[in-house]
C-alpha cells in the first residue's frame, strides 16, 4: 500500500538511483577515455548472469563478481594506459559472446535474454530497488569521498604522486565503482547499454559545464531526465525501456551540442 | 666532494643512494647519489635524453628504482612542475580549479599567487586555452600553493619570454628566501643556471660531475658534454638582457641582477 506498490514509481526510483551513480562515474570514464573499459566490464555481466543461474546464486552477486573480475583483469592487463583500444575491444566483445554462449548451455532454464541485454526496469521489485539504491549510494559515496584525489590523478598521475596521493589506489576506486554500477544498472538499462548510460549523459554535460563538478552535476541531471522521459516513452509506445532511455540521452546530447554552441556565441 | 654538509647544516629533504632506473632493457640512469637540503638551489643539467626527467620522477617516487634507494623526509611537502602536462579537452578545467588540486585554495590566495608568477586575473580561463608560457606560469603557481618544503621543477622556464625567464629566477630566489625550501630543477639555460644555483649536477645516464657552478664549469666532463663554444648562445642571451632589464611580470625584488649574470658568464 505505499507509493512503492506502483511499479512505475519503483522503476523511476531505480532509474534515478542509477543516474546519480552513472553521472559522476561517467565523467571519469569520459575524462580518462575508459569507454571500452566500461563496455568490456558491462558485457562481462552476461557471463555473470549465466554463472548466477547455473549455480543458483543471486544475479546481483553473480554480475558483481564477474564484472569486478573483468575490471580488475583489464586494469592489470593495460596498466597505466587505459586507452589500449584493440585489447579492450577484443575483451569487450568476447566477454559478450562467451556470456551469450554460456547462457545457451544452461539446461532447463528458459532465460529471457532480452531482459538482461536491454534491461527490465518495469519489473524492478522492492528487493531490486533496495539493492539498486544501496549500490548507487555506495558509488556516489565513493565518488564524493575520493573526488579531489580522483580528479588530481585524472589530470596527472605524476602531479598526484608529488602531492602525496596514490594514483594506483584511485584507479582501483574507479574499477570497483564501475563493477558496482554494472551490477546495479543491469536491471535498468541492460548489459548492452550500461556503457552508454555512463558516456552519453557525461558527453552531453561537457557542452555546458565550465568545471569538473558542474559537469558531474549536469551529467546526473541529464541522466535523470533521460530515465524519466525514456520510461514515459516506453510506457506510451511499448518500446523496450533501456534503449528508450539511451535514445533520450542521445537526443539530449544532440541538443546540448547546439545549446553549447549558442552559449559560446554569447 | 666539495660540498659535504658541515655541522649545523640541515638534514637532507631527499636522498638517493646508488639509484638506477630501467625500462625493460638496461638502465637509462645508474649510480646516482644525490641529496637536496632545505634552502639549497640545486640544478640538474645534461643533454636531451640524459635521464634528467627520469631522475626527478624517481626521486618523487613516481618511478620505482631498479636498484638503490630513495629516501624522502617523512611527510615532505613537494611542489612539482612537470616537464609536460596534457589536459584532455573532455575535462573542463578552469585555472582556478586547477590551482585547487588537490587542496582547495581561497580566491584571494589564488589571485595573489597568479599575480606573483606574472599572470594576474586568469582564474576563469580554461587551462586548454592558455598559451605555453601562461600554462608554465600556472604550473608554477600551483606548485607554490603547496607551500613546498621542496620545489621540484622540470625545465620550468620552457616557453617563457626573456624578461619572464629573468623574472622567474628572481622569483625562485625570493621564494627560497621566504619559505626556506629546497629547490631542485632541471634546466637547459646553462648560463643562468651557473649564476642562480648553489650546486649544479651534470647528468648523462649517470652523474658526470657535480659541485659549485664554478667547479662544474671547470670540470673536464662538463666541457666535453657542452663544449667551450657557448659563445653564440651567450652573446644572444646578453644582447636580450641589455634591453630587457626589469620588465618581467613579476613583482619581486631583484635578487639577481643581469650584471651579475654577465660577470659569471665571463668569469
Ligand atoms: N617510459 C619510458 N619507457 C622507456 N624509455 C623511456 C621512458 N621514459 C624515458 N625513457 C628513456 O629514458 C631516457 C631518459 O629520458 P628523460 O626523459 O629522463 O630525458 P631528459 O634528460 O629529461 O631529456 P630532455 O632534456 O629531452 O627532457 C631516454 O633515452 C628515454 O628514451
Ligand atoms: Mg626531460
Amino acid at each position: 500500500m505505499g507509493l512503492l506498490d506502483d511499479f512505475m514509481v519503483r522503476a523511476l526510483l531505480a532509474g534515478l538511483c542509477v543516474a546519480a551513480a552513472t553521472g559522476p562515474l561517467g565523467c571519469f570514464v569520459v575524462w580518462r577515455r575508459m569507454a571500452y573499459f566500461g563496455d568490456a566490464t558491462a558485457h562481462a555481466a552476461i557471463l555473470g548472469v549465466a554463472l548466477a543461474l547455473a549455480f543458483s546464486i543471486s544475479i546481483f552477486i553473480g554480475t558483481l563478481g564477474v564484472a569486478l573480475a573483468m575490471a580488475l583483469a583489464i586494469a592489470a592487463l593495460t596498466g597505466r594506459g587505459w586507452a589500449v583500444d584493440t585489447t579492450l575491444g577484443v575483451l569487450a566483445h568476447s566477454a559478450l559472446a562467451f556470456g551469450l554462449v554460456a547462457v545457451s548451455f544452461l539446461p532447463n532454464v528458459r532465460v529471457d535474454l532480452s531482459a538482461f541485454l536491454f534491461g527490465d526496469i518495469l519489473a524492478v521489485s522492492r528487493h531490486d530497488l533496495a539493492v539498486i539504491a544501496g549500490g548507487s549510494a555506495l558509488v556516489v559515496g565513493l565518488m564524493v569521498w575520493r573526488w579531489s584525489a580522483l580528479l588530481t590523478a585524472t589530470v596527472s598521475e605524476d602531479l598526484a604522486h608529488a602531492a602525496g596521493l596514490r594514483p594506483a589506489r584511485e584507479r582501483l576506486v574507479l574499477t570497483l565503482a564501475l563493477a558496482v554500477v554494472v551490477a546495479v544498472a543491469l536491471k535498468v538499462v541492460g548489459a548492452l547499454l550500461i556503457a552508454a548510460m555512463l558516456i552519453v549523459p557525461a558527453a552531453a554535460a561537457r557542452n555546458f559545464a565550465r568545471s569538473p563538478e558542474a559537469m558531474a552535476v549536469w551529467a546526473v541531471a541529464i541522466g535523470a531526465l533521460s530515465i524519466w522521459a525514456g520510461l514515459r516513452a516506453s510506457l506510451i509506445w511499448d518500446t523496450p525501456a533501456g534503449p528508450s532511455i539511451v535514445s533520450v540521452a542521445a537526443v539530449a546530447f544532440a541538443l546540448s551540442l547546439s545549446l553549447g554552441a549558442l552559449m559560446r556565441l554569447r | 666532494m666539495p660540498d659535504l654538509p658541515g655541522p649545523g647544516v640541515s638534514a637532507a629533504l631527499i636522498t638517493a643512494r646508488g639509484l638506477a632506473v630501467a625500462f625493460g632493457g638496461g638502465p637509462v640512469l645508474r649510480d646516482v647519489d644525490l641529496e637536496v637540503r632545505a634552502g639549497e638551489i640545486v640544478t640538474i643539467v645534461g643533454p636531451n635524453g640524459a635521464g634528467k626527467t627520469i631522475l626527478l620522477r624517481a626521486l618523487l617516487g613516481i618511478l620505482p628504482p631498479a636498484r638503490g634507494r630513495v629516501t624522502r623526509r617523512a611527510g615532505l611537502r613537494v611542489g612539482y612542475v612537470p616537464q609536460r602536462l596534457h589536459i584532455d579537452a573532455a575535462l573542463p578545467m578552469p585555472v582556478r580549479r586547477f590551482l585547487s588540486l588537490p587542496r582547495r585554495q581561497g580566491a584571494a590566495v589564488q589571485a595573489r599567487v597568479l599575480e606573483r608568477v606574472g599572470v594576474p586575473g586568469i582564474e576563469g580561463q580554461p587551462m586548454t586555452t592558455l598559451s605555453g608560457g601562461q600554462f608554465q606560469r600556472v604550473l608554477l603557481a600551483r606548485a607554490l600553493l603547496a607551500e613546498p618544503e621542496l620545489l621540484v621543477m622540470d625545465e620550468p622556464t620552457q616557453g617563457l619570454d626573456q624578461p619572464g625567464t629573468a623574472a622567474f629566477y628572481r622569483l625562485i630566489a625570493a621564494v627560497r628566501a621566504e619559505l626556506g625550501c629546497g629547490v631542485l630543477s632541471v634546466s637547459h639555460d646553462l648560463n643562468v643556471v651557473m649564476s642562480a644555483s648553489d650546486r649544479v649536477i651534470c647528468v648523462n645516464g649517470h652523474i658526470c660531475c657535480e659541485g659549485t657552478p664554478q667547479a662544474v664549469l671547470d670540470a673536464p666532463e662538463y666541457r666535453k658534454l657542452f663544449g667551450l663554444g657557448t659563445g653564440g648562445a651567450l652573446a644572444l642571451y646578453r644582447h636580450h638582457h641589455d634591453h630587457a632589464h626589469d620588465h618581467g611580470g613579476v613583482a619581486e625584488p631583484a635578487a639577481l641582477e643581469p650584471e651579475r649574470v654577465r660577470d659569471r658568464e665571463v668569469g
